[in-house]
């Protein structure tokens, strides 16, 4: 048996053929062959693009970029571009080698020549170049896609790297999955009315909710219900990050707070699915599996993973306020370039200086060898830092919130607070 | 013969290699290195196993969608699996197939099999952990696995 091919329009079949020149036949050809794997059999347009290529993982994602450039690639929609291999100018500070630096900056070089917007973020959702409701999109990056689809609710698919970039040449993804409104449906509902009210409305619930759902529900779309605040925007980043790394999951809802999800109904479009209450002792278990280690010493309390907010930066601000970080302990926060200026401009980043923090831009320690190769005791509040750390970095991992992070990074041996968990 | 089955194919092409099976779906960014094909998920039950040119049973890929880029630069550096036996249409190992073979003319074939056929193939796998199960695919989508 083989798979069937996708029906494409005269215009497709025009790019396939070479019309629009090389590069829109060989992301088109990509494109092409790639809708079967979708469960397309035609493609649709798309209005914008989060490029996720841009992680440069050695020779062959820059031989790769570089080959669309000699062919001529240009995005044909508004394409923001994800986190690159390297802070850009900011790289000597850090165990990054220069060999690596310069081929990460001639990826980064490659992606702009397309015309792409140097945004160089994992949080696009969070800049002014956010697609908006109901927009048809290509992202990849799995907690872009799963923030885009629930909370701003454009349409996206899980799209690879290497495919995100040839759909944003060609303008054309399968026409499948999230794309479609049928297929954005809850298929299971996870009842929080057994969580108090207090961790609710914590931060530090919405990673371990995620590594949950990702963990226990992967493949699903889960209805979140019960919860009566809203979550913030990052209480909503924190939650996507921790289910995409865990699980696949690429959407969700939470009843009364998502643009699909006024109601539980709607949520589930009519639908019937089963309703999982969660215990707390689930909830514990779930937090317990983002630490690796009893050690009770750090090295690194690592914070933006996704990228640090505004928002974010002003709450470390009062957590650090005329405090100092330990001696043995390096804090570190990644973010974006557009970001940091923010927090330059409205005093934030210098309190966080002064503490004794560093911020590193336009990547992140999972995508470029910042703290070179010995082993790393890190701390973190990301479930997504938390997930990829031990196999990425080598790294032992402790899990705990921000206040947590601080309060280790002050004293420099671990310092959590159990008390909304009990 | 310990074993014979056969599946859909999704990326056409026939290979030969070591078997390694599991029920568990992984993710090739922070879960495979590369560099030296070495399974490095710690979470995952394959951990410290090596894919390179071995024959690689999973039910699908998960988590980052940087998946398809590290999986390009195993094919480039010759870690890389020598095939793909799933229980899905992966779009991420299926992307990385049809760029690899424009790029490096490096395909890496791919079978779908139903998940029965994955569970025998896990539980083949089990019996003899000691790696020696050899796994055959061909281009019409049999899959034979015996031993060495």
């Amino acid at each position: 048996m083989e798979l069937p091919m996708v029906d494409l329009t005269d215009a497709d079949e025009a790019a396939l053929a070479g019309e629009r020149g090389p590069a829109v036949r060989f992301a088109m050809s990509v494109v092409a062959r790639m809708a079967p794997f979708f469960g397309a059999d035609e493609l649709l347009d798309i209005t914008a693009a989060h490029i996720d290529s841009t992680v440069y993982m050695g020779e062959s994602t820059l031989e790769f970029a570089e080959r669309l450039v000699d062919l001529g690639a240009r995005v044909a929609v508004p394409s923001t571009l994800n986190v690159s291999g390297v802070d850009e100018h900011g790289w000597r500070q850090w165990s990054v080698p220069p060999d690596w630096a310069m081929k990460a900056q001639r990826q980064m070089r490659a992606y702009e020549a397309m015309g792409c917007i140097p945004t160089w973020t994992c949080a696009p959702y969070q800049t002014d170049y956010s697609p908006s409701f109901g927009q048809q999109i290509a992202s990849g990056e799995s907690n872009a896609i799963v923030y885009f689809n629930s909370v701003v609710g454009a349409r996206t698919e899980r799209y690879p790297d290497l495919l995100d970039i040839c759909a944003a040449i060609v303008g054309r993804v399968p026409k499948a999955g999230l794309h479609l409104r049928e297929n954005r449906a809850g298929t299971i509902v996870l009842n929080l009315d057994k969580v108090p009210t207090a961790l609710a409305c914590d931060d530090s619930l919405y990673p371990v909710l995620g590594h949950f759902m990702g963990s226990r529900f992967a493949g699903h779309v889960p209805v979140v219900d019960g919860l009566v605040n809203r979550p913030t925007d990052d209480q909503f980043k924190a939650l996507g990050a921790g289910a995409a790394s865990s699980g696949a999951t690429a959407m969700f809802h939470v009843v009364g707070h998502t643009p699909e999800a006024p109601d539980l109904q709607e949520a589930l479009q009519g639908g019937e699915v089963p309703v999982h209450t969660v215990s707390m002792s689930e909830l514990r278990t779930a937090r317990e599996e983002l630490t690796t280690t009893s050690d009770t010493l750090v090295d690194v309390v690592l914070l933006g993973s996704p990228h640090f907010s505004v928002e974010e930066f002003s709450r470390l601000r009062d957590l650090v306020s005329g405090r100092r970080c330990h001696e043995s302990v390096q804090l570190v926060v990644t973010s974006s370039r557009i970001v940091r200026e923010i927090a330059a401009r409205n005093g934030t980043l210098d309190e966080v200086l002064r503490f004794g923090g560093k911020v590193t831009v336009d990547t992140c320690p999972l995508t470029t060898p910042m703290f070179g190769s010995r082993e790393t005791r890190l701390m973190t509040n990301s479930a997504k830092y938390a997930y990829y750390a031990p196999g990425l970095l080598k790294a032992s991992v402790v899990y705990g919130s921000l206040s947590d992070c601080v309060e280790t990074a002050v004293s420099g041996s671990i310092r959590i607070d159990d008390s909304l968990w009990r | 013969m310990v074993w014979k089955g056969d599946g859909i194919v999704a990326v056409p092409g026939s290979a030969s290699g070591v078997l390694l099976a599991s029920d568990q779906p992984l993710s090739f960014w922070g879960g495979y290195d590369p560099t030296s094909g070495e399974i490095i998920d710690r979470r995952h039950p394959l951990s410290g196993r090596f894919g390179a040119n071995a024959i690689l049973a999973l039910p699908a890929t998960r988590g980052s969608s940087t998946t398809t880029a590290v999986l390009l630069e195993s094919i480039r550096s010759g870690f890389a699996p020598s095939a793909f036996v799933t229980t899905s249409m992966d779009t991420f190992l299926a992307l990385a197939s049809v760029v690899g073979a424009e790029l490096y003319r490096k395909p890496i074939p791919m079978v779908v099999v139903a998940d029965g056929h994955l569970a025998e193939l896990v539980a083949c796998y089990r019996d003899s952990s000691d790696g020696s199960l050899i796994a055959r695919l061909e281009t019409n989508g049999a899959i034979t696995v015996g031993r060495q």
